[in-house]
């Protein structure tokens, strides 16, 4: 039997999702497979891969919009953008080098846009610009039924409907294979600059932050690296930092020059500050994106289980600190302190699902979602990979997931069990 | 405009169903008269009317939680009501169903600067949010141009505009955390004072979902510190084309302004006989380019924004000196639907969203469908964003010029449609453009809608007779089809 089904057009991925539902048959929906590992494994006996349903279809930059087929690499949409000036302003993030030591990673660059949008990634600009969720502006999909369908437009302002276009987005594919995704795209930043502020702890670190991000000074990213994650930059002005906490500025020359002179004197109590030019930025920028400091962390090795907190910033030292008591941990800090990225190394006599209960149970009451990013097969199969849902919205996640796929055959289990 | 058929049977249990909510929600909180019923026979479409069965006005999120188990055990409909602005009819209450009002549900419950957000009760008002955390420099960002009456929660489920979503984003952008009331009395939430919560978008599709889905009682928003300084130009243009690509020129040179609104002559002329804004009775089109940000940002923008004006030869140049000027550029702006409303005895407000370029010939488009209608329309525009809004001027004591002036509006949207755009940019679906939605979407696309409402409501209680055309049964919905003549296609690769 064929394992792996690659249509060239929509009309063929409806003919593969029909025959898969004829057949009860369950399928593993992929772009470039960069992120397969994030998530459980889903149950599937054949794959759909969407790598050869792919190209730009529509891109009017005076329009600031785009529309594309899910397999289209994102390097071909970067690469247009930047003719024009322009980008994906949610900055989305490639998990490729991260996953890589997890089973069926890939190396970096080979993300599509249709599996960004079905994970909804954001990057460093989450905070002032939102994530995929908040860029997508249209769909069109075939469902668990066999049946094509389309949500949104083109167009920014638009309420017509209910928002389809967000339920798809962070799925996983686990409601509908994506067959064309239009987004919003902006102009990129004309100049940027880094405030460095070195030799921080953890919770001057996130005090800093705070003032910065409370300010008038726009900032765009904000990110603590301790010591031993900083030294592992390739930018040499962070390396050398005794731990960094970073503030990006982004904007028109003059902006940023006034904004990163205003923002340094907020912080003057807190240490000298220096800044990186616009080359470093994007530098530094890139790699705390992609998570490169916990690619490999020093002393856990690449077998580290990495997770994703999100939390509220004022409670993210707290939570970082209950966790490191009882593992052994690398942790840094982006989104001003709303995303704790953590990595954990294994102990000989723990298994991994009380590992995963000391994080959750750390992030408890405060309010936050804790996802394991990276973890092996085993572990992804047997700890729940995303934040546990109380019974109430456990229970409308199946009814949703039941009526866009009622026979579970679209990236079964992904989410959650039966999900 | 048809509304469903109401349920005889309902009605006639009306006197039961008052006791049964009179014994969840004490007090007055149960409202059965008829002259008191009235308040809430309409909210902000007034063309339709209708007397809800019975208003209940709960005061707890327990409350809501069993008068919502009642209704379901009990198979009585329900219109979640907040400020009742909607414009498209959202709020429009069924002879059969319950009215569910959020008014009391007025406090703010946490102000917390650190985490950069606001926890208020779903019938906080969009201003006061912002009015709460002022002193200290922040604002909450969406205004749409109710937001001194509109509630939160109402914004959330209509997912809210107003003009400085271009920069700022709209309600979906800004709201961080729901609790929701489900139609089976079970409270979820969603989201909370972090971003990036895993798991379905519910939150995403409940912002607006038009109060089909379930019932908003708490909203988390982000708030954002205020610019530190704001500046406005107003140019005229001889043609509306000119001022389009002043527009297209403005966001091709990366400018992406805190506003960008547009206004065609009738407009304008309305708008400066009302207030005296010192607008430019000449133009053909006038625009309104706010820059926001850090003075140095602002000062080199506003270079950059008055060269491309020129260049696409704005007969009439100006920015704001000061603050007071600001305002005054604005104030037209502000007023137009009031202006409007001083010329004509009614009008009738329009909502499509169309590919910014396409604006100088769905203006002509719209121009034409004037004439041959026979009545007056003045155009107000979110430029930035390309949300239109077509006033029809129109006069309801005239036998037949409402529905003529519903049809002028059918035809705009038709128009907007066409080329591209959608029928409803922030003012949602309702009653208003139900019929409509078979001009963007067909009968497969609807029916994925209804099987999310599925999900949420199986019995189709909350708000029926909104959004959707044709109401399906979730059982005929929930009907696999299994299309065998689709399957085993020769020329499918498989490897």
């Amino acid at each position: 039997m064929e394992n792996e089904i690659t249509p060239g057009t929509p009309e063929e991925v409806l003919d593969a999702v029909a025959e898969a539902l004829a057949e009860e048959t369950p399928l593993e929906v992929l772009g470039a497979g960069t992120k397969r590992t994030y998530g459980r494994p889903a149950e599937a006996e054949r794959t759909l891969s969407l790598s050869r349903l792919a190209g730009i279809t529509m891109y009017e930059p005076n329009e600031l919009v785009m529309t594309a087929r899910p397999g289209t690499p994102l390097a071909e949409i970067e690469a247009s953008l930047d003719k024009n000036g322009q980008q994906l302003a949610f900055e989305p993030a490639d998990y490729g080098p991260l996953l890589e030591g997890a089973e069926g990673g890939e190396e970096a660059g080979g993300a599509t846009i249709g599996g960004i949008f079905a994970c909804n990634l954001s990057g460093p600009r989450r905070i002032a610009a939102g994530a995929a969720r908040d860029h997508i502006l249209g769909v069109k999909a075939v469902s668990g039924r066999g049946e094509a369908f389309k949500s949104g437009g083109r167009v920014v302002k638009n309420v017509t409907g209910y928002d389809m276009s967000k339920l798809l987005t962070g799925s996983f594919g686990t409601l509908a294979v994506l067959t064309e995704v239009t987004f919003k795209v902006l102009p990129a930043p004309e100049d940027s600059r880094t405030v460095v502020i070195p030799g921080l702890d953890d919770r001057a670190a996130l005090a800093a932050m705070t003032t910065a991000l409370t300010g008038p000074w726009e900032v765009t990213a904000a990110a603590h690296l301790p010591k031993p994650l900083a030294q592992r930059s390739w930018v040499a002005r962070i390396a050398g930092a005794n731990a960094a906490t970073v503030m990006r500025l982004e904007g028109p020359a003059p902006s940023v020059a006034a904004r990163a002179e205003g923002l340094g004197k907020g912080l003057a109590g807190l240490g000298t500050a220096g800044e990186l030019a616009h080359a470093d930025t994007r530098a530094l920028w890139r790699e705390i994106r992609d998570v490169h400091p916990l690619v490999s962390p020093p002393h856990l090795g690449p077998a580290a289980e990495v997770w994703r907190i999100s939390a509220p910033p004022s409670e993210a030292a707290a939570i970082t600190e209950r966790i490191s008591k009882n593992l052994r941990t690398l942790a840094f800090y982006d989104w001003g302190g709303g995303l704790i990225w953590l990595a954990i190394g294994a102990l000989e006599d723990m298994a991994a699902s009380a590992r995963a209960a000391i994080v959750r149970a750390a992030i408890g009451d405060a309010g936050g979602h804790g996802t394991l990013i990276k973890a092996d097969a085993e572990t992804r199969r047997t700890v729940p990979v995303f934040q546990p849902q109380p019974d109430a919205l456990a229970g409308l996640t199946r009814r949703v997931k039941e009526n866009f796929d009622p026979k579970g055959i679209l990236n079964a289990g992904r989410m959650y069990a039966g999900v | 405009m048809k509304m469903p058929k109401p349920d005889a049977e309902v009605i006639a249990r009306r006197k039961q169903i008052v006791g049964a909510l009179r014994d969840i929600v004490p007090g007055e909180g149960v409202i059965d008269e008829a002259d008191e019923l009235r308040a809430y026979e309409c909210d902000g479409l007034t063309a339709y009317r209708e007397l809800p069965l019975i208003v209940v006005l709960p005061a707890t999120v327990e409350q809501v939680s069993k008068v919502l188990a009642y209704c379901l055990a009990n198979g009585i409909k329900v219109v979640p009501r907040g400020a009742g602005t909607s414009l498209s009819g959202g709020a429009l209450p069924l002879a059969d169903a319950v009215t569910l009002g959020l008014g009391k549900f007025n406090r703010i419950l946490d102000i917390d600067y650190d985490n950069r957000c606001v926890v208020a009760q779903t019938g906080v008002t969009n201003l006061a949010i912002t009015e709460a955390v002022e002193d200290k420099g922040f604002y909450y960002a969406p205004d749409p141009s109710s937001q001194i009456a509109c509630t939160i929660g109402g914004n959330v489920a209509e997912n809210s505009g107003g003009v400085h979503c271009l920069k700022y984003g709209l309600t979906a952008n800004n709201v961080l955390g729901l609790q929701v009331v489900l139609i089976d009395g079970q409270v979820i939430r969603l989201g909370g004072k972090h971003v990036g919560a895993d798991g379905y978008d519910l939150m995403g599709v409940l912002t607006g979902s038009e109060g089909l889905l379930g019932v908003i009682t708490e909203v988390t928003v982000r708030i954002l510190r205020k610019p530190e300084t704001a500046r406005a130009f107003l140019l005229g243009f001889a043609t509306i084309e000119a001022a389009a690509k002043c527009v297209a020129d403005i966001i091709a040179a990366g400018i992406i302004p805190g506003g960008m609104e547009m206004m065609d002559r009738p407009a304008i002329h309305a708008a400066e006989d009302f207030v005296h804004a010192g607008y430019p009775r000449d133009a053909e089109a006038l625009l309104i380019v706010e820059l926001d940000g850090v003075e140095a940002e602002v000062d080199h923008l506003i270079g950059r924004v008055q060269r491309i004006a020129e260049d696409n030869g704005a007969d009439s140049v100006r920015v704001s000196a000061n603050e007071d000027e600001r305002l005054s550029f604005w104030a037209g702006r502000k007023a137009a639907f009031p202006a409007i409303g001083r010329i004509s005895p009614d009008y009738y407000c329009m909502d499509g969203t169309i590919p910014r370029g396409r604006l100088p010939e769905v203006l002509t488009g719209v121009t034409e469908l004037s004439k041959r209608f026979g009545l007056r329309v003045a155009n107000v525009f979110h430029a930035g964003d390309g949300n239109l809004h077509p006033l029809i001027l129109y006069d309801a004591n005239v036998p037949g010029e409402l529905e003529k002036a519903e049809e002028f509006g059918a035809e705009i949207l038709r128009l907007c449609v066409k080329v591209g755009g959608v029928l409803t940019g922030e003012h949602g679906v309702g009653v208003e453009k139900r019929d409509l939605m078979g001009e963007m979407f067909n009968e497969d696309d609807l029916k994925h809608q209804q099987r999310l409402k599925c999900a949420f409501d199986p019995k189709s209680l909350l708000n029926p007779g909104k959004v959707f055309p044709t109401l399906h049964r979730c059982a005929e919905l929930g009907r696999v089809h299994i299309h065998r003549g689709r399957m085993r296609h020769p020329d499918l690769p498989r490897f």
